[in-house]
């Protein structure tokens, strides 16, 4: 298989994660969508490190994973902060910061 | 046999990407964002990228995504409301997102770059296995490495601040809210 289809691939699950970023309202489900999006940057890192031949792509890839999880725990104690203090899970709604 | 593999693969984690953002329970959409990381641990063993694979199955696949199950159980089924709150969002969302899938891909498929319409170079045993990543995060990029691990420990810091529990020194709750603990009820 050439490299090209695992970046196009991963050019497709990008546009997917952003769709979902677009589309959906529930800040969990917004997370999940940031997540794909990661995670093809992360494929299209480890088809570059196999087509260069070293592995300096996928020690990319790993720290890309340990931003994603911090990312991750954040954003879900952001949700269960709001969740305790009743504030509606719904993107749209959360407007109090905007300038 | 490695295009069955790509395509099984390629169909997992598409199916899963399209499952994460289609389905209505944000339960279901973990569950099926557990199937797209998995396909995607498979692509990444036919790229050779064996430690990646291990780490994203276990970190993942697993940790991550049971964090993700709990807050999601936590927080309960919530349904999102069927009203748009921008006209036509559902319309031009998916439009703008092909949009970009086309425009990346003219990027990708139309570089001068050679090597991606290959298979990439051969290379030695060895490659992408625990040793050799290993070796490279503890010699060149220890930097790195040692900042990647800061990250994790202020954002574990930051996660107890910002859910902690009321009482328990800092919480979330400021002045001038009414003090409910939905912990009490739940």
């Amino acid at each position: 298989m050439d490299v090209s289809w695992y970046l196009v691939l991963s050019a497709l699950l990008f546009a997917t994660g952003a769709c979902g970023v677009l589309i959906r309202r529930s800040p969990l489900v917004i997370l999940l969508c940031l997540e794909l999006m990661l995670n093809a940057g992360n494929l299209a890192l480890v088809a570059f490190s196999r087509s260069n031949g070293n592995e300096e792509g996928q020690v990319f890839a790993l720290v890309v994973m340990v931003v994603a999880a911090c990312e991750v725990v954040v954003g879900l104690g952001l949700i269960v902060a709001m969740f305790r203090r009743r504030i509606a899970l719904d993107v749209d709604e959360i407007r109090e910061l905007r300038g | 046999m490695v295009e069955v593999a790509f395509f099984a693969g390629a169909i997992g984690a598409l199916g899963g990407a399209i499952a994460v953002i289609a389905l209505n329970n944000p339960f279901y959409s973990v569950l099926a964002l557990i199937v797209h990381l998995i396909s995607l641990a498979g692509l990444f063993l036919l790229l050779h990228a064996e430690f990646i694979a291990a780490a994203q199955i276990v970190v993942y696949a697993g940790a991550v995504m049971v964090l993700y199950l709990f807050v999601a159980a936590y927080v309960g089924g919530t349904e999102e409301p069927i009203a748009q709150a921008i006209p036509g969002q559902r319309f031009v969302a998916p439009l703008l997102a092909a949009a970009l899938f086309v425009e990346v891909s003219i990027a990708v498929v139309g570089t001068s770059l050679a090597s991606i319409q290959t298979e990439g170079p051969v290379i030695e045993a060895g490659f992408g296995s625990p040793g050799s990543i290993g070796r490279l995060l503890l010699e060149r990029f220890l930097v790195a490495f040692e900042a990647a691990s800061m990250l994790l420990l202020i954002a574990a810091v930051g996660a107890i601040v910002l859910a902690g529990r009321k009482g328990t020194g800092t919480s979330a709750s400021g002045p001038g809210v009414p003090d409910v603990d939905r912990g009490e009820i739940v």
